[in-house]
């Protein structure tokens, strides 16, 4: 069962992913940005990590893809159709992508994983990450956090006073 | 875990969707899709993060707070992005590469 859900997630995942880089009608491209960020929140349930899951479904399903399709609305004419990618530039593009992704896998598949396996014990809970992320002790996050509240706040003021009208 | 899945088929998938998000980010010339090849990119290694936490070192936290940092990075990212975007549409028009490439204020 584990393993049929899994490969419906991957495909999903896969053939979202190449919507999201070639289809030619933006807000397309959108939408398959958001089943593949959604594939990849069921990906994290299935691999038992529901905190990460579920945050990964409000800020980017939730935030991010909302944020993109806003900022199309504003920018774009939906009949508006992309050009073709000039096989000029596709083709490095794609030999560069192949050329990694052959790379990248022959490494995954020499490298011996199966020795390095760990015993599989209890699935991290939402308490587990509450007590990391305010622990100041051994192995806390609380510098990491703060800094990262710091960071979205920052954030936050510099989006504001980009996108705001000059007065003159 | 996920039962009877190796980490290898996973990180196959996330290697695949790691460049397909290259591919993207390489060909594309509008500003709002390049930004979701990015996306895309910081999608596949937070999934490795938490892939290779789960596999290899169940008892650790890194792997997993690592993935949150990634997405909350990429959240203030994408906000700054946004309002740059949006000022650049103001300022000439459109929001492909070619046009944008003075940035002065």
């Amino acid at each position: 069962m584990n393993v049929i859900i899994f490969y419906i997630l991957a495909a999903v995942i896969l053939v979202c992913s190449v919507l999201t880089v070639t289809s030619r009608k933006i807000l397309r491209a959108a939408t398959a940005l958001m089943f593949t960020l959604i594939a990849t929140a069921g990906l994290y349930f299935l691999l038992q990590v529901n905190f990460l899951a579920a945050v990964q479904l409000m800020i980017y399903a939730g935030g991010i893809v909302v944020l993109i399709v806003f900022s199309i609305l504003l920018t774009h004419h939906m009949e508006h159709q992309f050009d073709l990618a000039e096989p000029k530039k596709a083709i490095p593009a794609a030999l560069a992508a192949i050329a990694g992704t052959v790379i990248c896998i022959s490494t995954v598949l020499q490298f011996d994983f199966t020795s390095r396996l760990a015993e599989q014990t209890t699935a991290p809970d939402v308490k587990l990450f509450g007590r990391a992320f305010l622990n100041y002790g051994e192995g806390g996050y609380v510098l990491p956090f703060e800094v990262i509240s710091i960071l979205l706040l920052a954030a936050m003021v510099a989006a504001i006073m980009i996108a705001k009208k000059n007065k003159q | 875990m996920i039962e009877g899945i190796e980490l290898q088929h996973i990180l196959i998938v996330t290697t695949l969707m790691f460049f397909i998000g290259v591919y993207g980010f390489l060909v594309r010339r509008n500003l709002i899709t390049i930004l979701m090849a990015s996306e895309l990119i910081l999608n596949s290694v937070s999934i490795n993060f938490v892939v290779f936490n789960k596999y290899l070192y169940p008892d650790a936290l890194q792997g997993y707070m690592f993935a949150i940092f990634v997405i909350a990075i990429a959240a203030a990212e994408a906000a700054v992005a946004i309002a740059i975007i949006i000022n650049v549409y103001r300022r000439f028009k459109s929001v492909n590469v070619e046009n944008v490439h003075e940035m002065k204020y």
